[in-house]
């Protein structure tokens, strides 16, 4: 096995995919494929599928058409942190994992890694609305996800802190290289953490677009505002004109 | 422009009316010498120096108000005799019985109905309408069944207590927050550690809830089950102290009701304190 295979490799496949509520069709015909390492964002307006499409990849909903496989190796970021809160952090990170030292020791590895070492032992409630997201990600990252799906995670968080957890993020998936697919609806945080961007209109993609804009990725680069403007028109936000 | 040119100095502002707000706090927390629970104790202890007042001066009639002092003296004498504690041991050690027994019932019902729907479907309704049945209602079925040994007293104490554990355990159980649920699926934890890990824990404070309720009916469910014809127990002592009269035996015993009432509650917010530490930085604010 040589490096340029499993860099190649394709750790997502969804064909064809639908998806029904009622009379509501909310996946229609949706073809993806994500390579292993790759950083896919999702971008789509308000019910355009792409929390549903994310559940179904996260095996949260089983009654999806069509082809669609993903790694066994899975975890998910929520939009809420979705911490016990009867649990330490220590334990919220190992939970569903086999009550090992060894476990322990790499889930204590894992909060180092977000720089929450200190607070293994304290209550979820106690932490702030980052801090519990960074547990959110050291409870995905202890499993090394061979996918990371992330659901809107930094959505609640305050604009400074949002701006922390990119830099996390990047740090994080530089080491730990998972295919992550980030569903979100900020446009400047799809440009700036992801390698391709795709964009979900009416449960279907509209758009699948490499981001070639050099790292690191400034908001004051003329390609970022090009493909800035560009995704925005594909999200229906402005037309050429209003900017 | 004038609108600049007319606003007042700095120091005209200070001089005007303008006061310190540390002064205003200070003055609202004065009365906070004292701690709040001694403070909390002015209203008993005033009601009963009124009573002391109106049962001595002969606006009460001391033979159906007797006055405070003659209740302590006639708590003296059946601590002293040592009837008081003769009954109460008894009392106690029936509904210590009925707490036991009801607990684990209700416990038990709860957690299957919680975690099955074909446990909810075979016990949920029944237990809505033994719900809905006032307790004092069985005491004639339990009679029939029973005769009048201490098994229908100890039953009645195991319904009540039983009843307000299943209530509260089950629905807790079922609105322990779906997200967390979900989650803690996704993460790969299996039923045994979503019961152990997820489930009990969240449903413990409704839980505890429960056991407050449990422990307020079962000392209700006492009083029922005494009148059982029982020949020991706080019960008995009450009718007794009805027939002879005794009305500061029957204050006496009201005392001892409103103390094992209150020990109960002291008993479950005890629990919640050592349950519940992960809670406890949430209430705090």
């Amino acid at each position: 096995m040589t490096v340029t295979d499993t860099v190649t490799e394709t750790v997502v496949v969804a064909r064809e995919l639908r998806k029904v509520f009622g009379d509501n069709v909310v996946i229609d015909g949706l073809n993806l494929e994500i390579r292993a390492g790759e950083f896919v964002a999702l971008l789509g307006r308000s019910g355009s599928g792409k929390s549903t499409f994310l559940r179904a990849l996260g095996a949260l909903d089983g009654d999806v058409e069509g082809t669609l496989r993903v790694p066994e190796r899975r975890a998910i970021v929520f939009q809420d942190p979705r911490l016990l809160p009867w649990q330490r952090v220590l334990t919220n990170v190992t939970v569903g994992l086999p009550a090992t030292s060894a476990v322990r020791k790499q889930a204590l590895d894992a909060l180092a890694e977000v720089s929450l070492a200190d607070k293994a032992k304290v209550w979820p409630r106690t932490l702030s609305g980052g801090e519990a997201q960074r547990v959110a990600l050291a409870r995905a990252l202890v499993r090394e996800p061979e996918l990371l799906l992330l659901d809107e995670p930094f959505g609640a968080l305050d604009a400074l802190t949002r701006i922390r957890m990119h830099g996390l993020l990047q740090d994080l998936c530089r080491r730990h290289t998972p295919a992550v697919l980030l569903v979100t609806h900020d446009v400047d945080e799809a440009i700036l953490l992801a390698d391709r961007v795709v964009v979900l209109t009416a449960g279907a993609i509209s758009l699948d677009v490499e981001v070639e804009v050099p790292k690191p990725r400034r908001r004051e680069s003329a390609e970022f505002a090009a493909l800035r403007r560009w995704l925005l028109t594909e999200l229906g936000v402005i037309d050429g004109l209003q900017i | 422009m004038t609108s600049v040119l007319s606003r007042p100095s700095t120091k005209n502002r200070i001089g005007s009316g303008l006061v310190d707000p540390r002064a205003v706090v200070k003055k609202s927390q004065h009365g906070q010498r004292i701690p709040r629970q001694v403070q909390r104790l002015l209203g008993p202890v005033l009601l009963v120096a009124l009573w002391q007042v109106l049962s001595t001066t002969g606006a009460f009639d001391q033979r159906t108000v007797p006055p405070p002092t003659r209740v302590v003296r006639a708590a003296y004498q059946l601590i002293a005799d040592g009837s008081l504690l003769d009954h109460m041991s008894t009392s106690l050690l029936r509904v210590g019985y009925g707490l036991v027994f009801g607990i684990v019932l209700g416990l038990g019902l709860a957690l299957i109905t919680g975690l099955s729907r074909l446990g909810e479907n075979i016990f949920d309704a029944n237990m809505e309408v033994l719900n809905a049945i006032p307790n004092f209602a069985l005491v004639p079925l339990l009679i029939v069944w029973f005769g009048i040994s201490e098994v229908p007293k100890i039953l009645l104490i195991t319904l009540a207590v039983a009843v307000s554990i299943y209530i509260n355990t089950f629905s807790a159980i079922r609105s322990v927050d779906a997200g967390l649920v979900e989650a803690a699926r996704s993460f790969g934890a299996g039923r045994t550690e979503m019961i152990y890990r997820v489930i009990i824990p969240g449903s413990l404070p409704g839980f505890l809830i429960g056991l407050r309720l449990a422990l307020t009916a079962s000392w209700l469910a006492l009083i029922f089950a005494e009148t059982i014809n029982a020949k020991k127990g706080l019960g008995r002592m009450m009718t007794d102290a009805r027939e002879y009269f005794q009305v500061d035996v029957v204050f006496v015993l009201i005392a001892v009701y409103a103390a094992l009432g209150l020990f109960s509650i002291l008993i479950v917010r005890f629990l919640e304190g050592r349950l519940l530490t992960w809670r406890r930085a949430y209430d705090g604010d």
